[in-house]
């Protein structure tokens, strides 16, 4: 009857390969070609731009509340350019950069914030699932398509996405256990951006680092610096290989920082400071992986220039789109689509006692 | 036919659809090895092995979860959530994602599976294994939710659930789990999900009710007829959501009365709604107001008082006789 200790495994693996300053640690560099490089900056610009851009449409009221994902586009870009299309991607709400480089339009995401339902684009073959808005309830979603896929003998992955906040929420512990106990081939990336809107993560978790709770699960858990695109594909690219190979999950921590508001709705003045954020500013990870592009003689200053006014224009051709398309939605008939495979009679009911309501209203109104 | 109760009915069900379908998969707790704490699954993990019922770790929200993940995948999960008063534990699963799913991915994907859940009192349970909340699921938009009253119905049922392609949540009456027996054919049957059922004849009074309530609602009808020659017509609705008004509407036009049975509490429950309907649909031809037999608006009593609070023949025909003006 001793008194002892029990030895778990108790280390956490941190990966950084390109500093703030753009240094690169050459062991620790990934074999990426140039091409993949090359439309992973583009994507990541792209999807910065985009951001600003959603930003002034939604001062101007053009669009509605949207998450704004600047400062992260390393952290879940990174992670989900290491799947195959045929893998599963569960997204948050944070993942746009992501959501781009599976294919999602940009005026489908201009359609989403503006309100309408059309604004979901997911054609056959693209296996990603929509935005999730309850933090963390996503997770668990992952961990059944794991399952799913693995059943059906496919060696297809599910990669779900999440935040600090998320690893409070009992979706998160549940779903880890439950993809560990049944070692489902899932990869679970929480883009720890330090702040759950107003709680910042030393409020959320006591723990030193987030990735440690995988091991309570008894999987392996990475913390890598989530502002660098070479760390997080890495980390990814490990995880994605050992779920495809049979050997189960992965949680990894991705430290980055959300340098804008939580939602357009959000004040961050009210509880964190302005040179917090100026510190951060100078961690981007464009910024960063711009220089590693040139120092490796990837690109040149010229072509980076041009690509700015690439993908100003490219926005600006999705925002015409998105503007011209929602001229031609808005029938709010449409609300009763999609409910169910079937309507019952009840609900076709109700649908056609909205239109009598609009045809009246437009006859009282002209 | 082979004589079941319907806990073997529902067993049918399960085992003939996981043969019929590859993608029909079980999941739940205790439900493998234990076969269910009702025997519900008794065996399946013996004829299909641990990757087609899974004995999962106790976590009612991430069996509801898990499953949405494999029935977006193109799979038939049907969960066991063990008692339904544990199922709040995964409401927001079923709320948030089960439901909408379809609906959020402008119908790419759908999530065909099924939550079985026992329900109701009358067992002399612990708290919080008596309770009976289909309103709450009845009220959730994206759902459906059915109710069988005995052994034939509740196979046929189960199996339109697993074969629907949308949620399904399905309440189990486990007082009558093994209350009687009926004859259940070993072919298949389906009844259609949306649709009630005339099971008594009558032109007097309707009786409107569902599953447990249905024998002591019977047993009301029955004595009706015996002591005072009135015909109550009973029609056991099966379907919650979406409500099938039609068969009841009908009746209410030929007979002007009705009473409405269930033991769930009264106010915001599924009488409130029929009794709307009727209100909508046939309110000239009523002829008394119509009386709701119900539990009541508080938290179900622990055992020793759970016979109060449970709709019995004697209330419900109580509740008739002032409807028919007796």
């Amino acid at each position: 009857m001793p008194r002892k200790e029990i030895h778990i495994p108790d280390k956490i693996e941190y990966i950084s390969i390109l500093n703030e300053k753009g240094e690169l640690d050459k062991a620790l560099e990934p074999d990426i070609p140039e091409e993949l490089l090359l439309r992973l900056f583009r994507t990541m610009l792209l999807a910065r731009k985009f951001d600003e851009r959603l930003l002034s449409l939604q001062r101007q009221g053009r669009i509605g509340t949207f998450p704004p994902i600047s400062g992260q586009e390393a952290a879940h870009l990174g992670a989900a350019a290491t799947l195959l299309s045929s893998d599963w991607f569960v997204p948050a709400f944070r993942e746009t950069a992501a959501e781009i480089w599976r294919g999602r339009s940009l005026e489908s995401v201009i359609l989403y914030y503006n309100g309408f339902n059309e604004g979901v684009d997911i054609p056959e073959g693209r296996n990603d699932l929509p935005t999730s808005v309850p933090v963390g309830s996503q997770i668990i979603h992952a961990v059944g398509l794991g399952w799913a896929a693995r059943y059906r003998q496919t060696d297809n992955v599910a990669m779900a996405f999440f935040g600090d906040g998320a690893t409070s929420e009992g979706d998160f512990h549940e779903g880890l256990n439950f993809a560990s106990v049944f070692q489902v081939p899932a990869i679970f990336v929480c883009q720890n951006n330090h702040w759950a809107i107003s709680i910042p993560r030393s409020k959320q978790t006591r723990s030193k680092t987030l990735a440690q709770k995988a091991l309570a699960y008894g999987m392996p858990g990475i913390q890598v610096d989530g502002n660098d695109i070479l760390a997080v594909y890495v980390a990814a690219q490990e995880a994605v290989k050992r779920a495809r190979s049979g050997g189960g999950p992965t949680l990894i921590e991705c430290v980055t920082y959300r340098m804008a508001v939580h939602t357009t709705a959000d004040d961050p003045k009210r509880y964190r400071t302005e040179e917090e954020v100026e510190q951060w500013k100078k961690k981007d990870p464009i910024a960063r992986f711009q220089k590693y592009l040139l120092n490796k003689g990837v690109t040149t200053q010229d072509i980076v220039d041009g690509l700015d006014a690439e993908v100003a224009e490219e926005i600006q051709s999705a925002i015409d789109r998105a503007e011209e398309q929602m001229k031609s939605l808005g029938n709010p008939i449409d609300m009763f689509e999609h409910a169910y495979a079937e309507m019952s009679p009840h609900l076709k009911e109700q649908r056609e006692s909205l239109a009598k309501e609009l045809a009246e209203q437009e006859s009282e109104h002209g | 036919m082979a004589k079941m109760t319907m806990v073997q009915a529902l067993n049918l069900a399960l085992r003939q659809e996981m043969e019929n379908d590859d993608s029909v998969i079980l999941l739940g707790e205790d439900i493998g090895v234990d076969g269910g704490v009702f025997r519900v699954t008794d065996a399946l993990i013996d004829r299909f092995g641990e990757n087609r019922v899974l004995d999962t770790p106790l976590a009612e929200n991430a069996i509801v979860g898990m499953a949405i993940g494999m029935a977006v995948y193109g799979l038939k999960p049907v969960c066991e959530i063990q008692f339904s008063g544990f199922s709040y534990q995964n409401f927001h699963q079923i709320e948030n994602h089960a439901a909408r799913l379809r609906w959020r991915s402008q119908g790419r994907y759908a999530v065909p599976m099924v939550m079985r859940t026992p329900y109701g009192g009358g067992v002399r349970a612990l708290e919080h294994h008596s309770e009976s909340r289909e309103a709450y699921w009845a009220h959730t938009p994206g759902l459906k939710m059915v109710i069988p009253s005995g052994p034939r119905n509740a196979r046929a049922l189960l199996v339109a659930a697993i074969r629907d392609p949308d949620p399904v949540i399905y309440y189990e009456p486990k007082a009558i789990y093994r209350a009687f027996r009926e004859e259940v054919p070993e072919k298949e049957e389906v009844l259609p999900i949306g649709k009630s059922q005339i099971v008594r004849e009558g032109n007097d009074l309707t009786m409107i009710s569902y599953g447990a309530m249905m024998r002591p609602t019977l047993e009301a009808a029955a004595e009706l007829q015996e002591k005072s020659g009135v015909e109550a017509e009973v029609i056991d609705l099966l379907t919650i959501a979406p409500l099938d008004d039609e068969l009841f509407v009908q009746s209410v036009l030929k007979t002007g009365r009705a009473v409405i049975v269930h033991e769930a509490p009264r106010s915001f429950g599924a009488g409130a709604e029929v009794i709307t309907r009727i209100m909508e649909k046939a309110f000239y031809y009523l002829e008394a107001p119509i009386e709701r037999v119900t539990g009541f608006d508080i938290i179900m009593p622990l055992f020793s008082r759970e016979k109060a609070y449970l709709p019995d023949a004697q209330r419900i025909l109580r509740a008739a006789n002032r409807v028919l003006g007796a």
